[in-house]
């Protein structure tokens, strides 16, 4: 395999966080600046390994590559067993360059600078359970990796948050682990009822699982539903989203992004990596109903976000909508639509998370967040307007910029399979511009008060951490094919498994290819 | 009936870790009376040292029994197998734990002195009897000698509450024995023997004849009142809250590790190895034990504002979870191949005795340093006084969540993982979502520690002993969660038991 060399990149890219956040809570508690030093190495020779990965990636194959494989914990057939593939590649890659932005470009929401420590430690942390679950191929490890992320966001939250950041942590982390109770079980009974069906031995494998096993179709239902629970808050799928316009809320800066650019992402990962794959009939059986909850999420969502008048609540119910339409296209079971979902995900990841960014900017000059108390932002900060709406715009949709490119597949292919859900979720492309243009305008256009004069301009070191998400939203917008190109075997591959299990036979459009649309694009 | 008295034979050797138990009770109360005051800490010392050589001897009695099998000892009396060394370890680690932070628990306090040790290794041996008892009139005897020596221990502190707690656990408990030896009585007239061994062996060869078995059920039911009441499940729990509250912190830890682990010991001891043949008949009643222990334990913790009482409800939630695993060994008792019900709840256990007494640890250090106070209001700042202080009760209290890459997490794992093999999905569910229940109580904890503004500035001293009883349980917490394969890689010998 191209990708299999001796290096073991994905457990590195797994222990070096984890073993960084380890040092900085080593660290001399007088030398906070040593704190930030460790995390900022740490975290950007993990984006380094990332984005290495993604040129070693081997484009062509479908398969798990990189893949790392080691005895774990032998009495109970775990593994510690990593690999990734078109579906997970750009998340963890998302995750590599994510953190190292959050690490150096936001300052911790804090008075005393001896708190850093646990602030970078605990930030550490979480991108190690980040990782571990996005290139895990065990099912303990990915549920330990899972559940260990809860902690140190818990912490974040209730550490270094706003006003009611105690509660919104609290809320977070039951709701979460509530969802993980009863994937839990269900990881344990997949296993049992696995080992009972075919496979004859007892393995957290998910490749041998999903390979080996078969389950009858009540039973995979059950199964499957157990997971599907854990997912849904996660992502989180509506009616089970209420703990998240607390904790986006509430987080400090660098807890929103990564809260928003990668730990949800958890959730429609799983439904791709865990539900799709090894309860295909289940998942089938199943869409309706979660195609209904993404279509009511999507217009739920942008509904809700038009009523805030708190810019952070604003964004976070923009992202229920926006993860409306990946689980959409999760469940429409074309390979464009799950293409599309997969590069949705990423570019959710940078455009909301760039919105947070821009939002904390907003909040730490101006100290309010109501959309009420500014305006005329424009006038005084040209700059940081400009790249406002371009961050905006592609949160929006907008052709030419990433978010259209991801809905646009998704919409596309899930006609076919789901034509009257994707009319209903196309009217949430134009709430989307609906919700963010009537936002700007109250901000940013009008004559600015006497108290939003003074709104200083973009600084050149948030300038700097905002580049690299422009460029991502600039260059995917316009060129998307490289990401396409690698994300498309591995989905092939999930529908092709999909029909072999199902019987299922993806409906072939009147071709359109990837280029046609960016040509559109453009 | 035999005309003469032919003694047993005995070995001496197998029998080492009770021995140096007693002999360490012994030496510790005639050395310690004949002799003027030791310096300090060196009574603690002493009897933790005694406990950790008992574990130790263990060790080497679990390499005999690999080689041998497991065998009986003492005409019958008491089993020798490895789950017989598996409790002696657990019971003397935690044992030795306590010893450590009774220490600066009773300094300078009339208790300064060699008896509350000598009544801790009496205790402990009481309790390692009952885990290998191979006869009920034994295991009763191992019971009283735990039991008696706790009521003593929970009142040993001249405070109000504290006189309260041993008075209520006295009398509760003095039932709750009357009751379970009710139970042998009855047992041992539908049985005809309080030999564990002879109990299975009646049962197999009057299989297939009409059996009137009224009175083993009976007997059944108080043996399972009285060990219910030794566990603290509910709804015979409602002693515990009142009594972990009131005794003294060291006690308190004392009775929720060793106490615990002894009597679950003796619960597998009664039910699965003795009476597998009636595993449909006390199956559903653990099974309501465990729900009802699930539920009213995580409920009733959250409600709270006392740390100790916090603990106390959050262990019958634990024991709740213990009687899963018994639940799942249930399925298969006495069959060939039986299942992982019972490694789990042994598992469980000893993990759990260590977590549990590093918690109770920390909380006897913070509140002392509060003039004796345990509500939760006394924690609060915590981090910002005792940083690394804090971070142990954090790894503990994670660990009591059942939160991954802690030694909790591989004990829910056990037991649930033993339930689901056992399609046993309904007290899954329910015991994983009342684990999330008895989340928001540890968070709570935790919020106060680390992000309530302090009630108090200076920080607490961590006597040495102390700071390492505690540092050693955040160890074994971690590094069990980290790599479980350490631990497991060596009960799976557990199951084979004698009898």
């Amino acid at each position: 395999m191209h990708g299999a060399v001796d290096f073991p990149l994905l457990s590195m890219l797994v222990l070096v966080p984890a073993i960084g956040s380890l040092l900085v809570a080593l660290s001399p508690r007088r030398r906070p600046e040593y704190a930030k030093l460790i995390a900022t190495v740490t975290s950007v020779g993990v984006g380094a390994m990332s984005v290495w990965m993604l040129r070693a990636f081997d484009s062509h194959s479908g398969g798990f590559q990189f893949v790392s494989r080691h005895p774990w914990i032998e009495s109970w057939g775990i593994s510690w067993h990593l690999g990734v593939d078109g579906i997970s590649l750009f998340l963890v890659v998302l995750t590599g360059v994510l953190f190292p932005l959050a690490i150096v470009g936001i300052d911790p929401h804090n008075d005393d600078p001896r708190r850093d420590k646990p602030y970078f430690a605990w930030l550490l942390l979480l991108e190690a359970g980040v990782m571990g679950s996005f290139v895990s191929l065990d099912l303990f490890l990915f549920f330990v990796c899972f559940e260990i992320v809860l902690v140190p966001m818990y912490f974040l939250i209730g550490g270094w948050g706003y006003e009611g950041r105690v509660g919104a942590a609290t809320k977070f982390f039951l709701y979460t682990m509530l969802g993980s109770a009863f994937m839990l079980v269900s990881i344990l009974a997949t296993v049992f009822i696995a080992s009972a069906n075919g496979l004859g031995r007892i393995t957290f494998d998910l490749v041998e699982l999903a390979e080996g096993a078969s389950f009858a179709a009540s039973t995979g239902r059950w199964l499957f539903f157990g997971f599907a629970i854990a997912f849904a808050v996660k992502v989180p799928v509506f009616p089970l989203h209420t703990w998240l316009p607390d904790a986006h809320t509430q987080a400090p800066t660098a807890g929103s992004v990564v809260l928003a650019g990668v730990m949800l992402k958890l959730g429609t990962y799983g439904f791709l990596r865990f539900g799709l794959y090894l309860f295909p009939e289940a998942a089938r059986w199943s869409r309706p109903l979660w195609l209904t909850l993404a279509v009511i999420g999507i217009i739920y969502g942008a509904i809700a976000a038009t009523m805030q008048g708190d810019l952070k609540r604003l964004v976070a119910y923009s992202s229920v909508a926006h993860l409306g339409f990946i689980v959409l296209g999760t469940f429409a079971f074309t390979s464009q639509a799950i293409t599309g979902s997969v590069m949705q995900m990423v570019n959710h990841g940078v455009s909301t998370g760039a919105l947070f960014l821009m939002v904390g900017m907003i909040y730490e000059r101006r100290h309010t967040r109501q959309i009420a108390d500014l305006r005329g932002l424009q006038h005084v900060a040209p700059v940081f307007a400009a790249a406002f709406t371009v961050v905006m715009l592609s949160s929006i949709g907008v052709p030419g910029l990433n978010g259209f490119v991801g809905e646009y597949l998704i919409l596309i292919g899930s006609f076919l399979t789901a034509r009257w859900w994707v009319v209903v979720a196309a009217t949430g492309v134009i709430l989307a511009a609906l919700y963010l243009l009537w936002a700007y305008q109250r901000v940013f256009h009008g004559e600015p008060d006497e108290e939003n004069r003074s709104f200083p301009e973009l600084r050149w070191k948030e300038g700097l951490v905002l580049l690299p998400f422009i460029g991502i939203i600039v260059f995917t917008g316009i060129y998307p094919k490289p990401m396409l190109e690698r994300i498309e075997p591995a989905v092939h591959d999930l529908i092709e498994h999909v029909s072999d299990r199902t019987g299922y036979v993806e409906p072939q459009p009147a071709a359109i290819s990837i280029d046609d649309e960016h040509g559109e694009g453009e | 009936m035999p005309e003469q008295f032919i003694a047993p034979s005995i070995d001496w050797f197998a029998l080492s870790p009770y021995l140096v138990m007693v002999a360490g009770a012994l030496g510790l109360l005639v050395v310690g009376a004949l002799t003027p005051r030791w310096p300090r800490g060196l009574y603690s010392l002493v009897s933790a040292l005694t406990a950790t050589s008992a574990g130790v001897l263990a060790v080497f009695i679990w390499n005999d029994v690999a080689e041998s099998g497991p065998g009986t000892l003492v005409g019958g009396a008491l089993s020798h197998d490895a789950f017989a060394q598996f409790v002696t370890i657990a019971v003397c680690a935690a044992t030795a734990l306590v010893a450590l932070v009774t220490d600066a628990e009773v300094r300078g306090t009339v208790l300064e002195g060699p008896e509350i040790h000598a009544l801790l290794l009496t205790a402990a041996t009481g309790a390692m009897v009952m885990g290998a008892s191979n006869d009920l009139i034994v295991l009763f005897l191992g019971l009283e000698t735990l039991s008696l020596a706790l009521y003593v221990l929970a009142a040993s502190e001249r405070t109000a509450a504290g006189q309260e707690a041993g008075m209520k656990y006295f009398i509760l408990g003095g039932l709750a024995s009357a009751v379970f030896l009710y139970g042998i009585a009855l047992l041992y007239g539908g049985a005809r023997s309080t030999n564990l061994g002879e109990i299975v062996a009646r049962f197999q060869s009057t299989v297939a004849l009409e059996r009137n078995d009224s009175l083993v059920l009976a007997g059944l039911a108080l043996l399972i009142v009285g060990l219910g009441f030794k566990v603290a499940a509910a709804p015979f729990h409602v002693w515990s809250p009142d009594v972990y509250q009131g005794a003294p912190t060291h006690v308190t830890a004392f009775m929720a590790s060793v106490g615990k682990a002894a009597a679950f010991a003796a619960m597998l001891r009664v039910l699965v190895i003795a009476l597998p043949f009636h595993r449909d008949d006390w199956r559903p009643v653990i099974w309501v034990l465990a729900i009802a222990s699930l539920v009213i334990g995580s409920t009733l913790a959250v409600v709270q504002t006392d740390v100790k009482r916090m603990l106390a409800f959050s262990s019958v939630s634990h024991a709740g979870f213990l009687l899963v695993g018994v639940e799942a060994a249930g399925h298969r008792a006495g069959e060939q191949i039986s299942g992982d019900g019972l490694e789990s709840v042994l598992v469980y256990l000893a993990l759990y005795s260590v977590l549990v007494v590093g918690t109770f640890s920390i909380v006897a250090v913070v509140s002392r340093h509060a003039g004796g106070s345990t509500d939760i209001s006394v924690f609060a700042g915590l981090g910002r006084r005792r940083p690394v202080l804090a971070l142990a009760l954090t790894v503990l209290l994670l660990a009591q969540a059942g939160v991954p890459l802690t030694s909790g997490f591989v004990a829910k794992w056990g037991v649930i993982q033993s339930a689901v093999a056992e399609r046993s999905y309904a007290i899954a569910i329910i015991a994983m979502v009342s684990a999330v229940i008895a989340a928001f109580l540890y968070l709570r904890i935790m919020v106060s520690a680390w992000l309530a503004d302090p009630s108090e500035v200076e920080p607490e001293p961590v006597p040495a002993m102390t700071g390492v009883a505690i540092a050693l349980a955040a160890a074994v917490t971690l590094v069990v969660g980290v790599y479980p394969e350490l631990l497991l890689g060596w009960t799976d010998a557990v199951s084979n038991f004698a009898r």
